[in-house]
């Protein structure tokens, strides 16, 4: 099947199989190898990207439906040359190691002061609760957050 | 953080830098082993059994071979044509690679499926036809030896039983007579269950084999590439200068990549076939429940103490889970790893453990989760008898310890099974630790709630690691001794480039180990590049686990930095016409004594190093070396922990509010990346000891296969770290540090654990198996304890 998405702003058009997952789609298809595929059962969330305003688990969607819809990476989410206030904070509080779950972690911390720019640590938490890190024990993680809240949102 | 001030060395260059390597990662442009695409690369499915135990009577790959997008099948009967049907282990046993007689655990390897998408592939496993006949499986290691039980490897020549090894340490006789002296003897059987590092990343692997050139290259997720290519020539006969293996950024490891798995000689068999590159990546169901498990200890430990509650003897006995073919990753001489370092923290007369190894229908490996060659079981058996012990004796578990920990001035220390402990001052560390936590105050409130009914806990532990595999006089693996090399070229303008042997999962090699030559050559670390994962670009070496980065390489870098150093002592002499006993290293600096005016640094030597100046005779140019370094011994970490948790005693729910860890790794080069290490295991600590199991029914079915069953702590299990440090410098390291990867793994488990039980003490609960589910809770408050390994009544 034929499909377009809007990915970063960029629309593509593509020919492929019904079943494609949008994870392997934006990996495989178009190169964008900055979100990552870690369990299949959308337990890990290393494959978290928007679709239009929302995070999702891209090892469950699959590409169809994101059909003329828009999609938001990693490799989208600093403003040209200017990092996002997310991807500072997970510099500057270490909120990374391997920095495989790295970018699912920074969309949804994006959503998340997106919707409540002043997040409490527990409502970071809860945000993030939904992904798995093995690195970090997400004490760094809700730091960095906490920190972006602080540094422009 | 909370804690002794720590002196920061190497000329300002150590401190809590930010990493080098996040520019990359947060921009989404890491690059992982999936990440790489080669032109005309195909994609591999494994075929694996759904039987623990079943002879396999045939296997048809028919019709996957004729599906339109299948380049080729490799079943065990292909690779028995080339003597790839087996490979050895890295325990001197042999595992298979594709199944050819029988499968012996659940998801074991049958058929390689090389197609020209990964979807394909996947389609085509499916074709495949296997009749199996199905037999039973031993699926619980304590039934193992009976027997009657069905014999797992009849493929070895006059195997009559399930029996791996029997190994002992420590003197009986001397551990015998002190336990019959002994006013108390307590004694607990306990489980460490099977577990999973289970990285966020799984195995994989791409073989790209070039006829013409004769060279076989490898990206693959390794955490030891300079002996994973030793083991690949040794297995496929290619000369080790044709084989290449490039780990580029691994998304975690925890020993997960440490071993050879099926998988990748497979790619590399498919693509000398098809001479086309192969990718193969595991999903996660295979990554858990065919790679390699943690663990999987059954333990019985007995403590021996005088009425005034002096620790006199420590004895275990332990029956360990190796899985159907003894795959465990470990140095050579020690089957057991390095478990009998279970005399711990204490100051005590004798002990004495024995470990028996069997093997059952369940997938292979051991050694492999952060566990510094199963010291984590060590830490966990003495630190719950502490804890019975304490209980029996009315004793405060913290008293207890204070009474018998290891004082400063017994350092350097042989502890009773032969173990050269290198520094430490314990009761600092454990002072510090109660007085974060406010220890006294702690109790006082648990008192309170108790008086009201509520379940809180309060669980201390107190581990030591021996950590930096290792003396080359009595470790190897598979001969290869656990040395570290590192090359150094200093660039004309003073630049430098550090090539290692050891390879990062997101410890931050790249950052420290900057910090390490800047601080030996007066450099930013922004002026040190530091390569590694590239075995045609850097000096052999054993690899990164075991907490050995900084104890080993770290130790090879800086030897290699200080060679550089004296050269240019040598350059500066004869660019300020002095003699260079007359300069003196000062401020980054190579200066004439007396005259700190005359001063040359790095970069101007370097670049004098690499002109036309007249040398002394014998003095090459450049400012290049190497080092390779041989540990004179492990360095031994230590750390006290404090875990308060709170108990729901109907639903069994644990919930843990406060954890306190004061760590003690030497000189930290970086504190904040130090930080990172202990936050991630005590992580692990409260996954273990709360969640992760990866647990077994009758049949050998694996319920641990996904992240649904098995589960990991997330953000809202973990509370918010309270860390601490003290510096116990290393004796024989040259910077003085200690590896601190597996510290809190390591230690934290018995911390939860006890804190748990503390809490259900006034319910009569003395001991309870991890994981602590609330089902496990709940049941141990019922008296009746739940087996944590397997799914049986």
């Amino acid at each position: 099947m034929k499909l377009t998405v809007t990915v970063n702003g960029t629309d593509h058009t593509r020919e492929v199989e019904p079943r494609l997952l949008l994870i392997h789609f934006l990996r495989d298809g178009l190169g964008l190898t900055g979100s990552h595929w870690g369990c299949d059962t959308s337990n890990c969330g290393a494959c978290v990207v928007w679709l239009d305003e929302t995070p999702v688990k891209s090892c469950t969607v699959l590409a169809a439906m994101a059909d003329g819809h828009r999609v938001r990476t990693v490799e989208g989410l600093a403003d040209g040359g200017r990092l996002d206030p997310v991807q500072e904070g997970f510099t500057q509080c270490h909120g990374l190691q391997c920095g495989f779950c790295t970018p699912g972690m920074m969309l949804t911390a994006r959503w998340l002061l997106d919707h409540n720019p002043s997040p409490s640590e527990a409502e970071v938490r809860e945000a993030i609760s939904g992904q798995i890190c093995r690195c970090t024990g997400y004490e760094n993680i809700v730091r960095s957050v906490l920190w972006a809240s602080r540094n422009g949102g | 953080m909370i804690g002794v001030r720590e002196k920061y060395e190497g000329n300002g260059a150590y401190g809590p830098l930010t990493r080098k390597e996040d520019a990359r990662f947060i921009r989404g442009r890491g690059t992982y082993v999936d990440d790489i695409k080669l032109p005309g690369m195909l994609h591999a499915a494994i075929l694996r059994s759904p039987l623990a135990h079943a002879r396999i009577v045939s296997v048809d790959a028919s019709a996957a071979r004729a599906h339109p997008r299948v380049e080729a099948v490799i079943t065990g009967a292909d690779l028995a044509e080339r003597g790839l049907a087996w490979m050895p282990t890295l325990s001197a046993d042999v595992q298979a690679v594709l199944a050819t007689d029988k499968v012996r655990f659940q998801g074991q390897e049958i058929a390689f499926v090389v197609a020209h998408d990964s979807y394909a592939a996947r389609d085509a496993i499916e074709l495949i036809a296997v009749e199996y006949d199905p037999l039973p499986p031993v699926s619980d290691a304590t039934t193992a030896l009976d027997a009657a039980a069905p014999l797992v490897r009849d493929d070895v020549p006059g195997k009559l039983d399930n029996r791996v090894f029997d190994w002992t340490a420590g003197d009986k006789a001397a551990t015998d007579e002190v336990f019959a002296g002994a006013d108390v003897v307590v004694g607990c059987d306990m489980v460490y269950p099977r577990s999973h590092p289970a990285p966020l990343e799984t195995c994989g692997i791409i073989a790209d084999f070039d006829a013409v050139r004769g060279k076989l290259t490898l990206w693959s997720t390794s955490q030891a590439p300079h002996a994973h290519r030793t083991i690949y020539a040794t297995l496929t006969g290619l000369p080790e200068h044709k084989i290449r293996i490039v780990s580029p950024d691994l998304g975690g490891g925890f020993g997960n990549k440490v071993p050879i798995y099926p998988g990748y000689l497979c790619a590399i068999v498919a693509s000398m076939a098809t001479g086309k590159p192969v990718k193969w990546m595991e999903d996660r169901s295979e990554n858990l429940m065919s790679g390699s498990f943690a663990r999987d200890y059954h333990m019985h430990g007995e403590i021996a103490a005088s009425a005034a509650g002096k620790i006199l003897g420590l004895r275990a006995s332990v029956l360990a889970d190796h899985g159907a073919f003894n795959a465990t990753a470990q140095p050579t001489k020690f089957p057991a790893g390095f478990f009998h370092i279970f005399t711990g923290s204490y100051d005590l007369r004798a002990a004495f453990c024995e470990v028996t190894g069997v093997y059952t229908n369940k997938a292979p490996g051991g050694v492999a989760y952060s566990c510094s060659f199963r010291v984590t079981e060590a830490v966990y058996l003495v630190e719950r008898l502490v804890d019975v012990l304490a209980r029996r004796l009315g004793v405060d578990p913290a008293e207890l310890r204070m009474r018998n920990l290891l004082r400063p001035e017994q350092f350097p220390y042989t502890c009773p099974t032969g173990w050269q402990y290198d520094s430490g001052d314990y009761p600092r560390a454990l002072r510090l630790a109660m007085d974060m936590a406010g220890y006294a105050e702690l109790r006082r409130e648990q008192a309170d709630r108790r008086a009201r009914g509520d379940y809180m806990g309060i669980g201390l532990s107190f581990f030591t690691e021996g950590v930096g595999a290792g003396p080359r006089s009595h470790m190897d693996i598979l001969g290869l001794a656990m040395a570290d090399g590192a090359d150094l070229r200093v660039h004309p303008t003073g630049k430098a480039v550090l090539a290692i042997s050891v390879q990062t999962q997101g410890q931050g090699h790249e950052t420290t180990f900057a910090q390490l030559v800047a601080g030996e050559l007066g450099l930013s670390p922004d002026e040190v590049e530091v390569v590694h994962g590239d075995t045609d670009q850097t000096p052999f070496g054993l690899g990164t686990y075991g907490s050995r980065s900084t104890p080993v390489s770290g130790a090879a870098a800086v030897m290699a930095a200080r060679k550089v150093r004296d050269r240019a002592r040598i350059v500066a002499a004869a660019m300020l016409e002095v003699a260079p006993d007359d300069l003196e290293w000062a401020e980054g600096t190579w200066r004439v004594r007396g005259d700190p005016e005359k001063a040359l640094g790095i970069g101007e030597i370097a670049m004098a190093a690499h002109s036309s100046i007249e040398l002394p005779a014998g003095v090459e140019g450049h400012l290049d070396a190497s080092a390779v370094y041989n540990p004179p011994n492990l360095t031994f970490p230590f750390g006290a922990y404090i875990c308060v948790t709170d108990v729901d005693p109907d639903t069994g729910e644990v919930a843990v509010r406060r954890f306190v860890a004061v760590d003690d790794c030497g000189v930290r080069i970086n504190p904040m990346i130090v930080e990172g290490q202990v936050h991630r295991g005590l992580a692990d600590g409260i996954g273990m000891a709360l969640m992760q199991a990866i647990v077994f029914d009758e049949a050998g079915n694996c319920l641990g296969g996904s992240f649904m069953d098995y589960l990991l702590p997330t953000a809202k299990e973990c509370p918010s770290y309270e860390l601490g440090a003290t510096v116990t410098p290393s004796p024989h390291h040259p910077v003085g540090a200690k590896g601190v990867g597996e510290s809190a793994t390591v230690g934290s488990p018995p911390a939860v654990v006890n804190s748990v039980v503390d809490a259900l003490a006034p319910l009569g609960v003395v001991h309870a198996d991890m994981p602590l589910t609330p089902a496990s809770v709940w049941r141990a408050i019922q008296g009746r304890p739940l087996r944590p390994d397997l799914a049986v009544e």
